[in-house]
């Protein structure tokens, strides 16, 4: 049984890219003493059946997040500029290849 | 915001079918509600490892013996994925490992009967692990995101687990008729118990209705019960095999299968700690997490010096 001083092992964030090409996405994450075994454990939790090309581990406490409470405000600036889309801008007839 | 103006959005974002995650604001109930049931699921499959892996060095060819053996591996990756979903709620790993070992924490209470005979290890794959995607499937679309995710991915692979033990009861039963026999038994004791894996019916459940207001859970006990009956009878028929049922008998009115009545005495027993192999589970447990007490500490120790090595 676990004693109160007993340290754990950190939390690691996982990432896995599938496939070559593709971004890495988070997948979920695990307890390891250090990175090679964050590395190495990520592998037989997230990648038994090929799913994995290549492997992020990253310490969850370097993770900074934005705040959820402050979504709307927070991404209000992207929010009012239509100007920034492609269909903002009707093309005159006849023009071809825009 | 008031409280009672952040549940109403909370309620809001459920009734939308929007994901909840981890920052957002959730009322205590929600979040004691997840911690409570993913944790027990994440021990459920730690703990089911127990009963498969009693198999492992007596598996009849070394053909079956690699397949028990990943699945068993699957299972430790299926309580890994919920512990780390668990976690994303501010429950330590710890704290909840805590919990099982000092037998506070329950886990589904099927893994408390014993795998008498190999075809044990068919019926577990077949009726547990079927029973248990019943569950698995509906939380793919529960309301908490960390959740839903790690179900998809447990799904994924969970189907496997089932063939894999209903192919072994396939052999069996065109084989011997001892072989016969003994796949027999083992739907015998099984079937049951896989009925109770559903938990209580809907009007004793105590957390059903409020879990299904959040979209925790998305169907009823009884409706999921009543699905997996539906599907098994003729997987069952197929084999050749007897469901242990008398009052089995298809409606044509209801389109479903009418059955008997589940013993609920047993099932108060087993999850009290009266099952068969209650002590038997958590003393293996115990004993595994004592006995790797050096390995944590060890990995901890060099980590550091590496620490140190790489700082200096």
């Amino acid at each position: 049984m676990s004693s109160k001083n007993e340290q754990d092992w950190p939390l690691w964030e996982i990432f896995i890219q599938s496939k070559r090409g593709l971004d890495h996405k988070h997948v979920g994450s695990l307890h390891a003493a250090d990175a090679q075994m964050a590395v190495e454990n990520a592998r037989d939790v997230y990648t038994r059946r090929n799913e994995g090309n290549s492997i992020w581990a990253v310490r969850a406490t370097d993770i900074h997040a934005s705040r959820p409470e402050d979504q709307g405000a927070f991404f209000d600036p992207a929010d009012d500029k239509v100007y920034r889309h492609p269909t903002f801008y009707p093309m005159p007839e006849g023009v071809k290849y825009i | 915001m008031p409280a009672d103006q952040q549940e109403t959005l909370f309620q809001q974002k459920v009734d939308a079918e929007q994901k909840i995650e981890p920052r957002d604001w959730m009322p205590e109930g929600y979040r004691k509600n997840l911690v409570r049931q993913i944790s027990q699921h994440a021990h459920s499959e730690i703990v089911g490892m127990l009963p498969e892996g009693n198999w492992i060095t007596r598996a009849p060819s070394l053909r079956r013996k690699t397949i028990l053996l990943a699945k068993v591996q699957d299972e430790a990756g299926h309580g890994l994925y919920l512990y780390s979903a668990a976690e994303t709620l501010g429950t330590g790993r710890d704290e909840m490992v805590d919990q099982l070992l000092r037998g506070t924490a329950k886990y589904s209470s099927i893994f408390n009967y014993p795998t008498l005979t190999w075809a044990d290890i068919g019926a577990v794959g077949w009726l547990v692990d079927g029973a248990a995607i019943m569950n698995q499937v509906m939380l793919c679309r529960t309301s908490y995101g960390p959740y839903a995710r790690a179900m998809v991915r447990i799904c994924k692979e969970e189907s496997f687990h089932q063939r894999q033990g209903y192919d072994i009861l396939v052999t069996l039963s065109k084989g011997t008729p001892e072989q016969k026999a003994m796949a027999q038994d083992a739907l015998d004791r099984w079937w049951w118990p896989s009925l109770m894996m559903f938990g209580p019916s809907d009007k004793d459940s105590p957390h059903s209705a409020q879990s299904l207001k959040w979209k925790i859970k998305r169907q009823s006990n009884d409706e999921l019960r009543q699905i997996f009956i539906d599907r098994t009878v003729s997987q069952a028929e197929y084999l050749g095999l007897q469901i242990p049922d008398p009052k089995l008998k298809w409606n044509e009115a209801t389109q479903h299968y009418d059955w008997g009545e589940i013993d609920w005495t047993e099932f108060n027993e087993v999850i009290r700690g009266n099952g068969p192999c209650n002590a038997e589970r958590l003393a293996a447990r115990q004993k595994a997490h004592a006995d790797g007490a050096w390995v944590r500490e060890a990995a901890l120790a060099y980590a550091a010096k590496k620490g140190e090595r790489n700082a200096a």
